[in-house]
This record gives structure tokens, sequence and C-alpha cells, in this order.
């Protein structure tokens, strides 16, 4: 499994053509207590770039963008009763939806882990 | 990933007497009201549910304080102000409104009767454009002074009088609305029984060169640690109070933004305040619209500028509105059409295209908890 990150703070696991997304933990830190999350359903078709989900703080309200093209298989229903799972486990059980990936090309020129941590001591 | 809701426009980005213990403490800093603010420390809910319990160290000095002094002082605010500052007995404050000549609301404020003068607190986003119409609208024989050199702190919770009177004892003889000078260590402080977070406290004027030994003082108790904006924000939501620029602007008047507590029984009868015939018809009559809280079910919040429907019909918008830490659900202040604003009613408010059900709650969400 390959992990991708995107500079809006997204990562997506990548196995075979379905990838997870989540946000990162530098996104959580920044977002702070999170109160809510809003799911795409299964069988939403995204486009990469679209905003389907929308990770709610106690203040404020954030867009995550869908990383890639394709269709919702599943969101993460752990959420609806856990959205701080999102700040307590960003990166693994706090992950918002799965996508059955239309083009994987979508992944070319994403970060990888290094790259990303990079990235982020930048900011 | 992007943010909603982006901060206030600034032009420059002043520093605070605090600023450099702020991010010693760990705080996240943020613009606001054209200064860098601690936004939180630890989180907001965490921060949010220790001053519900113990206190809170808000640092406030991006908030203006101000004073006004002269002969005819008091006369000469309540031509802009429906408040009866002649009446206000030493020590005493009151919370008022200043009014431009239409009667609408540029800003919501503390008078506070020092003895010296009538001291004003002033909200840090508009206190420049306040400056200015003050200087402009009072007579020039009065004196306002704008008091830069001064932080302004508030120390929030039930702890908050255990805290403050170990190093200042005069501190538990205030009540509510109370107010007197004090000296702490050979620094004079202006200490207030008051705050804008529903929970009892204070707000402490110190000198800016003070100001970090004091805050110092205050941490080192165990009943006490820094907490930010965000949940300063949080608190008020829950204490039903009115945040400036959001749930009122200039297009807002004392009444239907539900403060005709502000307009004290003398200026009632006797009006000369700005827009008095328009706010004593509207207090005759009813506003068209009143501020109401809502409660709503489930996790999903309505914030500002949402729409506010009865059935198909939309009769109002979401001011302010955000996830309650102590309630566990969403609530939000909204203006609605005056039919639609007994308590019970069962409205819905349209967030991010989706009807959220939503009823008409008493104010405030949380019960105060005032000294009085």
């Amino acid at each position: 499994m390959t992990r991708y990150f995107t500079d809006e703070h997204e990562w997506i696991d990548v196995d075979g053509d379905v990838g997870t997304v989540g946000i990162t933990d530098y996104a959580q830190s920044q977002l702070g207590d999170i109160t809510f999350v809003e799911l795409p359903g299964a069988g939403d078709q995204l486009k990469k770039g679209d905003a389907p989900c929308v990770v709610e703080s106690v203040k404020a309200a954030s867009d995550v963008y869908a990383p890639i093209s394709g269709e919702v298989t599943e969101a993460n229903a752990a959420l609806e009763d856990e959205p701080e799972l999102v700040n307590s486990a960003p990166e693994s059980d706090g992950w918002l939806f799965k996508v059955k990936m239309s083009d994987a090309s979508e992944l070319d020129g994403m970060m990888d882990e290094a790259k990303y941590k990079d990235f982020v001591s930048s900011l | 990933m992007s943010d909603f809701e982006t901060g206030e426009d600034t032009v420059e980005t002043g520093t605070l007497p605090l600023d450099a213990w702020h991010r010693a403490q760990g705080a996240r800093m943020v613009e606001f009201a054209g200064y860098h603010m601690p936004i939180q420390y630890e989180g907001i809910i965490a921060e949010h549910l220790w001053t519900r319990e113990n206190a809170g160290l808000f640092d406030v000095s991006h908030m203006g304080q101000l004073t006004v002094s002269g002969a005819g002082a008091a006369e000469a605010l309540e031509k802009l102000m429906p408040g009866d500052f002649s009446a206000l007995g030493e020590g005493r404050m009151r919370y008022s409104l200043l009014l431009d000549e239409d009667g609408g609301i540029l800003d919501d404020l503390m008078v506070t009767n020092t003895g010296e003068h009538l001291a004003l607190v002033v909200n840090g986003a508009c206190k420049w454009e306040d400056i200015g119409f003050l200087r402009e609208h009072l007579p020039d024989d009065i004196t306002l002074t704008h008091h830069e050199d001064q932080a302004l702190v508030a120390l929030q919770g039930p702890k908050a009088v255990d805290a403050l009177s170990r190093l200042v004892p005069m501190a538990a003889d205030l009540k509510f609305m109370q107010s007197g000078p004090a000296d702490w260590d050979g620094v004079p402080l202006y200490i207030s029984r008051s705050g804008y977070t529903g929970e009892d406290g204070y707000e402490i004027s110190v000198p800016a060169d003070a100001a970090e030994k004091f805050a110092e003082a205050l941490v080192a108790m165990d009943e006490v640690k820094p907490i930010g904006l965000g949940a300063r924000d949080s608190l008020r939501l829950e204490a039903g109070l009115p945040l400036y620029g959001h749930d009122l602007t200039t297009a807002s008047d004392p009444v239907t933004s539900g403060l005709t507590f502000a307009i004290s029984k003398r200026r009632r009868t006797e009006g000369g305040f700005y827009g008095a015939e328009r706010i004593l018809d509207l207090l005759a009559n009813g506003g068209p619209t009143r501020r109401v809280g809502l409660a709503l079910e489930g996790r999903m919040a309505a914030r500002e500028g949402a729409r506010v429907f009865a059935g198909e019909r939309e009769i109002g918008t979401v001011t302010s509105g955000g996830f309650s830490p102590t309630l566990e659900h969403p609530i939000a202040m909204a203006q609605v059409d005056a039919a639609h604003s007994e308590t019970g009613t069962a409205l819905e408010v349209e967030q991010r295209g989706k009807r959220l059900p939503a009823t008409v709650v008493k104010m405030p969400f949380v019960p105060p908890k005032y000294v009085r």
C-alpha cells in the first residue's frame, strides 16, 4: 500500500484501485477539536477537487477536497458517533471515505511522506 | 482542505503586551482585530470546560480602554447611549450601546463610573471607529483618553474569586458589575467583577509593563489556566451574549436585538439619545424581528449567515452559532420574524443545502453564575 499526500493536507492510501482518504495530523492540529464530520455517501461520484466532505470544529467548518476522481464505496461510519477520532487518529482510525479510483494517473505529482513533512515544516 | 470562515480583515497587525508570554505558554496565535491574539492553548473544548469548572485567564487587551472626563461627561455620553450614567454610582458599571444618529448600534460596551471619570471598554474590532465617532460627537470640553498603555485581562470561572482574592483581597468584596482600584505588589490595578462568559469573574486593567508579571502570578495558582479567544467565543455564545460585528451591527437596534435592558428607565421616558424616537417607538410597539436562541439536534452546527425557515418561508438569519461544549449539541443565535420568536417554536436552518431542525429556546443557553 502506498500513501500519497496533497498540498491541501489530505492523505490517500492506495490499495489496488481503491483509495482511502483522510486528513493529516497537521490538518487536524490546525482545526482543533472536531465536533462533526459530514461524509459523502456510498455511490457518490467524485471529481478530483470536489468537496464531498466537511469537517467541523467548535468554531468553523472546513472542506475536505477529493484528492482523486471516482466512486465513493464507503464512508467511515465510526465518525458519526466519534468525530473526535479525526483528532486522535487522523491517519488511521479517523479516515474519512474510500474511493474506487477512475484515473490512477491523478496520483502523479502528489507528495510522499518525506516530501509532505518538508512541505509542512516550510509553512 | 480549506476554512469556510476566515479571520477579520486587518490592515496592520499590532503586538499586545502579553504576546511573548502567550507564545511561551504554547498558544496558537491568530490575527484578530488588528493584533496577534491567542486563539487556543490545549484546545477549545478543554479550555471551555476548564473555565466553567475552575478559572480561565483571558487576554482581552485588544479591547479599547477609554476614559471620558470633564464636567458634564455623563450627560454628553447620554446623548450617544441609552444608559442613565448621571445616576451611576462610584464603582458601578453598566452594559450599554453606542448608537449612531439613526439609533443603529455602533458598538456594545461597558461604562464604569470610577469616581474620577467614566471608563469605557469597547470591542477591539471597532475601537478605532468608536474613538473617531466619540471625538467627533463629544463636546470639545470633554476629554477622551485612549489608555493604550494598559493591558486588560479577564479571570473567569467559579474559582476566579479564590484565585484573585489571594493576590488582591478586595476582589472578594465586589459584587457583579461593581469595580474599584486595587494595589498588587505596588502595581495599580482597576478591577471589576464582570466579564463576557456567563461565569463569575473579573476584568482587570493592569499597566502594560506589569501585565506579564501579573499573568504569571495568576497561572502559578492551581485553579488558573490561560484560555484562548476560541473558548471565550463559545462561552459567550452559551451565555446568550451577543458579539458585535456578528449578532449586532449598525443595522441592529437595541429593541430587536433583545437589549432593551440597556435602555435605562429614565431614558425610556425622557429619550434624548441618538435614534430615541425610532427606538422608543419600537419599544412601545414591538420590533419586526427578534434575536432568539436556537437549539439544534444532532451535531452539525448552524453557522453565521445560515437562513432560517418556518416551513417554506424564510423568516430569519443565524447571526452566530457553533457547537456547545457544555450542552454537547449545536446552538445558535438568530434574528427572526417576531411572529416566529416564541420559545418552543419549531424552525429549520439551512446549512450547506441541508435543513436542520431547530427549536427556539430561552437564552442564556447555560445559566449564568454571576455573584450579585
